[in-house]
């Protein structure tokens, strides 16, 4: 068996994806030229759907990458790595993604909450991974960094621990001032 | 929620996407309001949203109107909108590659990135260096320094992680930010700590002894991030890979001792580096092995598969390590990650027992059709493997094939399991009918033309000789009538085989053949026609050579010699034997199944070694009378390997000559050698006619002289002859530095080792598919017998290989492996001899207290006989 030993390097995550129901795109990019057109990343969209929509495992191999995923009502989560990386840092953008995206929407991770927030999403992704290179893996950074207009949200919305958080959150910063 | 509201209009219906018919056009035109006093924030960022779902759908943007738009963004910098000016951001990096002049945002960006706003100095970095290049980095250099060392960890990190973008570009300046980069090392914060450490391995990679020293201050202070971890644990056995020295240094307890670390990924990526270590012992795996069983048993699907695909891994190499896991294993095969079961049942099969064997094929079966291509090709790949390994199990792995071979699958997965059973039907005699009989089974509903030509090709090389051919003359005759071009000129010569060997089926095939010269294809006609008539004249020599064993010539040089010919045209017929043979490739008889990397190569056909060679020794002016290369042998070492001069020699044969290629380097740096060439002093009557020295040979830059030696004429008997060899050259002592020589130089010779020239060389491998059918082709004209004793040689396979490398001829009808525990064997040996010749060799090989030998040989010349037996005594 080919076993080389890995070059280390801070190059983790070749994609991230976000695909609806129907395996349509709403959200993908690609951080290296495995997939270097758009026919191809549509292509290879397409089987990576159709091989993980119908179970709930987590984690597969295709095309010779290592495919880690997570779906939730009508969205389906992918984070793509080389298949000699390690599966659980993969993982771990995985989950950072998802919590970052559940807090912003307020535990209402779906698809038309998604696309009303796309900029937070946009803004979320550039926060954890940066040319492949993992930013951030901790939700609470991420969503502190995209810090989307606090007024959008009614206090009355949020819960007791969100309060709780932002509150936290201004007095740290009160203090690092 | 005020945004939705403005959206409202734009939806259609609940639960629709709104920018699902976007127009980029009229995107574009909406872009004009980033113009208008003043700057309405919210829906300027709706438009900026949709600019940039717009690029992420792959949408493609012209020049002119990324421009446009980019320009008409710059303005929106005037608004403080904090949202906004982030999407501002992302926009600047989507269009870096798209927009002109995109450096215009530069002094905005380095005034945010220097600016008391928190939440935008990160991203402005990271946008600035994205459109920054070498020469405008040396403008910012002074504030990434400084970036690098902020004590806020988003900035720090996106400094960091920046500058290793731009390591690829720049690395002289980003080289500069070392201390920085070494400072934010010691930061509290775990990402800043991980990419300083990465940024710092990338700077220094090239220096050994500073990753070495980085790495024992890390390895001590301890690193507080999982992912520093990770990268340490791959600096480490990148760093012990290339010491090559034992497991026994700090690193590898360093590894070891994360074994037993806290954090999960850790653990696995110690466990992982450990089992990829080259010749790691099996007191080394243990360790590593046991912490992958506890994570077997793991709630997280991603850790089961992690743990299962290196236990893998580890079962391929030692799978003695991993039967401790067996019983984890076992509890694997129901996940509900097929993935997981797949590996999990792989991995079984490798260190399971030939009892087990039937149960996991069971197991496998009930859920083969549900995983991916990639798994099933593994899976055929574990049972290739076992099938070598118990091979009394063929039975039930050729149901199991033939079971697989019926579902869906693509071209890559079919080719593994056809693959997989040829290999069955070559290994046992036994499973040959039936896996022929899958394999009939298998073209009638064939869409792959590549499988389909190669099932055909086997039907007719294997068929005629069971004992029922007739049944498979149904199911090649169909593909005759029902496929495309190519499969029906393949079922044609399928069929001749057929009738060539069988006389009771010739009439019947010659009624088929007939029908097929009235197909539409050309190619499928005249393969009939000339089958046909070959055929009709009921002729065991003929059907010998043009139905059995075809051309053997190489095909780039059939096509060189076809296109001299026309250049040059003559009365005289094109001569066949004027072609060079076809060198067999050394692959022939790989049993192992190629990866699954390996099969998006481009099926070239790449000319051969003889065929290169041949295109250097024509571009010689005295070796253009030669004729063409018959044989160019394997490189031969004349030196020590570690001596001034290192000079390895290449034998070209020619029919009436040969060339001796010696390819020379020089390993002295003070030295420039001119002239050189090797001067040879024969023992028999072969004689030296030129010298042809390499002009100059500098220090490590090898170069080539070569030496042309003529036959003996009147003696074609005296074919091996020992050459006596010094290397004569002029020396010019040079500056090792500048390499610049002296004016003057001397006269110096070094003595190599003798250079032995044997029957080998003037022999070409030539792999007749049917020995049996050139065998009677050839007739026994010419035959000689005779029986040696080996008294020296203890076993058969040794014995076998000691024939076939000392005459250098090709084995045929897989003889070359002798089934175990049998003390006879024949082997069937096919050779070209210079003029043209064919040479068969028959050897009956007994074993008692040493090995005796029959050694029969064929060949349409008396002379060639005499030679191969006379140098075999």
């Amino acid at each position: 068996m080919d076993s080389p030993i890995l070059e280390p390097s801070l190059y983790t995550v070749k994609a991230v994806l976000i695909l609806d129901n129907d395996g349509d795109r709403l959200y993908a990019k690609y951080y290296d030229d495995t997939y270097p057109t758009a026919k191809e990343q549509k292509a290879f969209e397409k089987n990576i759907f159709n091989k993980t929509h119908r179970t709930d495992s987590e984690i597969a191999l295709l095309e010779g990458l290592t495919v880690v995923y997570k779906s939730n009502i009508d969205l389906f989560f992918y984070v793509i790595g080389s298949s000699h990386e390690n599966e659980l840092m993969l993982m771990a953008v995985l989950n950072c993604l998802f919590d970052s995206l559940s807090q912003m929407l307020r535990k209402n991770v779906e698809r038309r909450a998604l696309l009303e927030n796309m900029e937070g999403l946009f803004l979320a992704v550039d926060e954890i991974v940066d040319g492949g290179v993992i930013l951030e893996s901790d939700p609470q950074q991420v969503v502190h960094r995209v810090a989307l207009r606090g007024d959008d949200v009614p206090l009355t919305e949020q819960t007791v621990t969100q309060v709780l958080q932002s509150a936290k959150e201004q007095i740290k910063w009160s203090l690092l001032r | 929620m005020i945004k939705k509201f403005d959206k409202k209009d734009e939806e259609s219906g609940s639960g629709s996407n709104p920018f699902q018919h976007l127009e980029k056009s009229a995107v574009l035109q909406e872009a004009r309001i980033f113009n208008e006093t003043p700057i309405n924030p919210r829906r300027c960022l709706h438009i900026l949203t949709k600019i940039i779902y717009l690029l992420n759908q792959g949408e493609h943007f012209g020049t002119t109107e990324a421009t446009e738009a980019f320009f008409a963004m710059t303005r929106l910098f005037q608004s403080n909108d904090q949202t906004l000016r982030r999407m501002c951001y992302l926009t600047i990096k989507e269009m870096a590659n798209i927009s002109e002049d995109v450096i215009i945002v530069t002094s905005s960006l380095t005034k945010d990135m220097t600016g008391k706003e928190d939440v935008y100095r990160g991203p402005a970095i990271r946008a600035l260096c994205r459109i920054t290049d070498t020469t405008m980095l040396q403008a910012i250099e002074r504030y990434m320094k400084q970036a690098i060392v902020d004590k806020v960890p988003s900035v720090s990190s996106s400094a960091l992680v920046s500058s290793l973008h731009m390591v690829k570009m720049s690395y002289d300046v980003v080289k500069r930010w070392v201390n920085e980069a070494q400072e934010a090392a010691s930061s509290d914060n775990v990402m800043v700590q991980y990419h300083a450490l990465g940024l710092l391995y990338h700077l220094r990679k090239n220096d050994r002894l500073a990753v070495t020293k980085m790495l024992n201050k890390f390895t001590k202070s301890g690193l507080k991030s999982p992912f520093a971890h990770c990268m340490l644990i791959r600096i480490a056995s990148k760093l012990l890979d290339e010491t090559e020295g034992g497991h026994d240094s700090p690193l590898f307890d360093f590894i070891e001792s994360c074994l037993r670390n806290k954090n999960e990924m850790v653990v696995y990526e110690a466990a992982s580096a450990i089992v990829h270590m080259p010749n790691c012992t099996a007191r080394e795996l243990a360790p590593a092995v046991s912490v992958l069983q506890l994570f077997c048993s793991s709630p997280k699907a991603a850790l089961r598969y992690a743990a299962v695909r290196t236990l893998n891994k580890v079962a391929m190499k030692h799978p003695s390590a991993v039967t401790a896991c067996n019983l984890d294993l076992e509890n694997l095969i129901t996940d509900s990650n097929r993935s997981i079961a797949t590996l999990a049942i792989t991995t079984l099969l490798k260190t399971g027992s030939e009892s087990s064997v039937d149960r996991l094929m069971k197991q496998i079966s009930s859920f083969v059709s549900e995983i991916s291509d990639e798994f099933k090709v593994v899976v055929v790949q574990a049972i290739s493997a076992l099938c070598q390994k118990y091979p009394r199990k063929h039975s039930v792995m050729m149901n199991f094939l033939s079971n697989m071979l019926r579902d869906d699958g693509g071209f890559d997965y079919k080719r593994a399991i056809v693959d997989c059973i040829i290999s069955i039907i070559e290994e046992n005699p036994e499973s040959k009918e039936t896996g022929l009989a899958h394999l009939c089974e298998f073209i009638e509903d064939c869409e792959h033309t590549v499988l389909a030509t190669k099932i055909l090709h086997l039907l007719g090389k294997e068929g005629p000789r069971t004992p029922q051919p007739s049944k498979y003359i149904r199911f090649i005759f169909n593909r005759v009538v029902l496929e495309s071009e190519a499969v029906r000129a393949a079922a044609v010569s399928a069929l001749a085989k057929f009738g060539a060997q069988n006389d009771d089926l010739l009439p019947s095939v010659l009624v088929l053949m007939q029908r097929c010269m009235m197909d539409s294809d050309d190619e499928v006609r005249d393969r009939a026609t000339f089958y046909n008539n070959v055929l009709q004249q009921k002729q065991k020599a003929l059907n010998a050579a043009y139905i059995f064993n075809g051309l053997s010539v190489s095909i780039p040089g059939l096509e060189k010699s076809l296109h001299q010919y026309t250049l040059d045209p003559s009365e005289k017929p094109f001569d066949i034997k004027s072609v060079p043979l076809a060198t067999t490739p050394l692959t022939e008889h790989k049993t192992e199944m190629t990866p699954i990397s390996s099969s998006k190569m481009p099926d070239k056909l790449t000319p051969s070694r003889q065929d290169i060679y041949q295109e250097q020794l024509a571009a010689i002016p005295e070796f253009q009378g030669l004729g063409p290369l018959f044989k160019s042998s394997e490189q031969v070492q004349l030196t020590e390997a570690e001596t001034e001069y290192v000079v390895r020699s290449v034998k070209h044969t020619f029919a009436r000559h040969m060339v001796f290629q010696f390819d020379c380097t020089n390993t002295l740096n003070d030295q420039l050698l001119q002239k050189v060439m090797v001067q040879m002093e024969p023992s028999e009557s072969y004689e030296v006619i030129h010298y042809t020295p390499a002009a100059n040979l500098a220090y490590s830059q090898p170069g080539s002289c070569y030496t042309l030696v003529r036959l003996p004429e009147d003696d074609p008997t005296a074919v091996s002859c020992t050459f006596s060899c010094t290397m004569k050259y002029l020396v010019r002592d040079c500056d090792p530095n500048t390499g610049e020589p002296d004016d003057d130089g001397y006269d110096d010779e070094y003595v190599l080792e003798d250079l032995e020239v044997t029957v080998a060389d003037h022999i070409q491998k030539v792999l007749k598919p049917n020995f049996g059918a050139a065998w009677e082709e050839v007739g026994d004209e010419f035959e000689k017998e005779e029986t040696f004793a080996l008294a020296s040689v203890r076993t058969l396979d040794e014995a076998v290989g000691n024939i076939i490398s000392f005459l250098g001829m090709q084995p045929c009808e897989r003889s070359d492996k002798v089934p175990e525990n049998k003390n006879s064997h024949v082997l069937f040996l096919a050779g070209g001899f210079g003029g043209g010749h064919d040479v068969l060799v028959r050897a009956r090989l007994a074993l008692a207290d040493g090995v005796t030998m029959q050694v029969t040989v064929r060949s349409s010349d008396e002379t060639v006989v005499d030679i191969i037996l006379a140098s075999v005594g």
